[in-house]
């Protein structure tokens, strides 16, 4: 176990316990511990279950030893509302943040985009952006890398089932956030985001669209290779994420409809919008985890 | 049917609802003479908003003819006695707009979700329940699509996160009379007694009327209506039909009922881009239960891939689509031409 770089985890919902899964098969990220508020939880007792160290009591509740523990790397799976005081609190004991709720205090990172630029800043927190964020910015990316987007929007839609209490309560932090990241990430003069919860059953497989406006007449041919290029890049780590339709072209509007499905690990495959969030912030934490482990980055407190 | 001395609050729609069959095009002046046309009228309260609420300006939904912004500051400062609402759906729209549209004047808000998705308008029925003597209604689209004991449950959320008032509204113009009843009835009896209850009809089967007065006879206190229908799909309860009606049957509206038979025929059907009405896309809509505003975009689609809007509107009621999934209909219409190899893939 000596060339993985351990990792705590908090929140043992649905997000949580996905990334747990991955994270166990990760080759440089060990999860050692998994924090909850709920002692009924029952994410803490599979955690347990799986050896790790658990508490209840919060971030607060793993402080103490953390350190001792080796966490050099977290996970945020809880909300935005208490994202930043969790952050401050493992960012003191030396471990790197990785933000998977919208609460976006430290810089965006979507993978196939910008996670280069990202570590290599050696930023303490980093931010997931959201699910939508996740499965669209990649694609404003990679019409913007061929020409000037002016305008880019997008519309995620996801099933009922795979939006929990969270994204429920955060729903205008997810919308501000997503276009945030569709400008800074994306390369969109301006962003725009539109989430659409749809309760029908057998739940739907995530829906995203993303509609870019042009400044030039676009160049279809070099923005429809950029686009299956970059949908190649994001198969790395999201197998089931697929192009149905476009991109189509429309005076200065492309388009472009995806599907994303999601492997499957704990939260069923039609979550496809939870699974590419686990898919990116493990990636992420792997990155880290590949530089600290190389000896070129050190976490240390701020 | 006695509802004699039965007071109802009617709330106009064609400036918002009327947004759809405009493609947002409504301009500045237009919402200006309507709204003082509707306030002479006697119509206590008028919607203005693009037609997907607040923030709605997008490509997916279209883009307005000037902001929200613009609309509500030029009509509110010009109102006499009416009040100006807006409405704000959680996921286009956020708390951010709403204090914007409560700076420009507006006394109501009206949040809508999917009916089974209320819990997602907890943070802005909370926010304007914190404002003062903000009217705060929750709005539950495509109503016919649950039962009125589910309906029931998710009305009760809007009722505890703030809101004084709650809408079951039937974005598809699905529900036949009785499907009004049911569900305003047991909501009458479940929620408080003060909670106001209101219904949002579309005429798709020709039943606005109909299931507005169903509505009022089963306990609801607001109807909403547009003159002459303007709206999504074959419009809204056309208003000044109710409050002909109304009139008839001795429920008060306070609305003048000439000078909204007036307003409808020379100041909004001549504005109509096409009559709406109930032609053979709009039936489809009620007939196969799918959501109003999607009837342009389909039409387009349609045109644009060579298949029928028909097809493509029964296609999307099968698969059980939501209010806002507008970006599914080119998807869905590519994948129709596909199928039917027009399209080359």
């Amino acid at each position: 176990m000596g060339n993985k770089i351990r990792a705590a985890i908090i929140g043992p919902g649905n997000i949580g316990t996905d990334l747990l899964i991955k994270a166990q098969r990760s080759q440089v990220i060990e999860p050692v511990w998994m924090v909850g508020v709920d002692p009924e939880s029952p994410g803490l007792a599979r955690a347990a279950e799986l050896g790790l160290n658990t508490t209840a009591e919060g971030v607060e509740g793993m402080l103490p030893t953390m350190k001792a523990d080796g966490v050099q790397i977290c996970f945020d799976a809880t909300s935005a509302y208490v994202h930043a005081e969790n952050s401050r609190k493992v960012n003191d004991q030396g471990a790197v943040m990785i933000d998977l709720t919208p609460a976006a205090i430290g810089p965006f990172c979507v993978p196939p985009v910008n996670l280069d630029a990202a570590v290599s800043q050696r930023a303490m927190n980093v931010n997931m952006v959201t699910c939508g964020g996740q499965a669209t910015i990649p694609l404003v990316a990679a019409v913007s890398r061929v020409q000037e987007v002016v305008y880019g929007e997008i519309v995620a839609t996801v099933s009922s089932k795979s939006a929990g209490p969270g994204t429920r309560k955060n729903i205008d932090e997810f919308t501000r956030t997503t276009a945030k990241g569709i400008e800074v990430c994306g390369g969109a003069h301006r962003g725009k985001a539109i989430i659409v919860i749809n309760p029908a059953e057998p739940p739907l497989i995530m829906r995203d669209t993303v509609h870019c406006l042009t400044q030039e007449e676009p160049n279809q041919e070099a923005i429809t290779q950029s686009v299956l290029e970059m949908i190649k890049e994001v198969q790395q780590y999201v197998p089931g994420y697929t192009l149905k339709n476009g991109p189509v072209f429309d005076g200065k509007r492309v388009s472009i409809y995806m599907e994303v499905e999601g492997l499957g690990d704990f939260l069923p495959k039609y979550a496809g919008n939870l699974d590419i969030m686990t898919a990116a912030g493990l990636r992420t934490a792997e990155m880290y985890a590949e530089e600290i482990l190389a000896g070129r980055f050190v976490p240390a407190t701020e | 049917m006695d509802l004699q001395g039965k007071k109802v609050t009617v709330h106009d729609m064609c400036l918002r609802d009327g947004m759809h069959p405009k493609r947002h095009q409504i301009t500045v002046d237009e919402m200006v003479t309507i709204s003082k046309a509707l306030d002479d009228a006697g119509v206590p309260l008028i919607e203005v908003t693009h037609g997907d609420g607040l923030g709605g300006a997008s490509v997916n939904y279209g883009f307005p003819a000037a902001s929200d912004e613009e609309y509500l500051t030029a009509v509110c400062k010009e109102m006499n006695n009416a009040k100006i609402s807006a409405l704000l759906l959680p996921g286009i729209g956020t708390v951010d707009h709403l204090k914007m549209a409560v700076d420009c004047g507006i006394s109501t808000i009206r949040v809508a979700t999917h009916c089974t998705e209320a819990d997602v308008s907890e943070q802005h029925l909370t926010m304007a329940k914190s404002i003062d003597n903000l009217d705060t209604v929750g709005f539950l689209m495509m109503a016919h699509m649950i039962e009125a004991e589910d309906l029931v449950v998710q009305l009760k959320m809007m009722e505890d996160f703030g809101a004084n008032c709650v809408y079951i509204t039937d974005s598809a113009g699905y529900m036949l009379p009785d499907d009004v009843t049911a569900r305003i009835a047991l909501a009458r009896a479940e929620l408080k007694p003060e909670t106001e209850l209101g219904f949002h009809g579309h005429h798709n089967m020709a039943m606005g009327v109909a299931n507005s007065i169903a509505a009022v006879a089963a306990g609801a206190n607001r109807i909403d209506g547009s003159l002459a229908g303007l709206g999504a799909g074959a419009g809204n309860t056309p208003l000044e039909v109710f409050v002909a009606v109304c009139d008839r049957m001795g429920i008060e509206t306070g609305i003048d009922t000439f000078k909204a038979m007036d307003i409808a025929e020379d100041l909004i059907v001549p504005m109509m881009d096409h009559m709406v009405r109930v032609d053979r896309d709009a039936l489809t809509l009620g007939y196969a239960g799918v959501y109003s505003s999607f009837l342009l975009f389909a039409k387009r689609s349609a045109e644009k891939y060579n298949l029928s809007t028909r097809d493509i509107l029964v296609e999307l009621g099968r698969r059980r689509t939501v209010g806002g999934q507008e970006d599914m209909i080119e998807d869905l219409a590519l994948d129709m031409a596909k199928a039917q190899g027009t399209l080359k893939t």
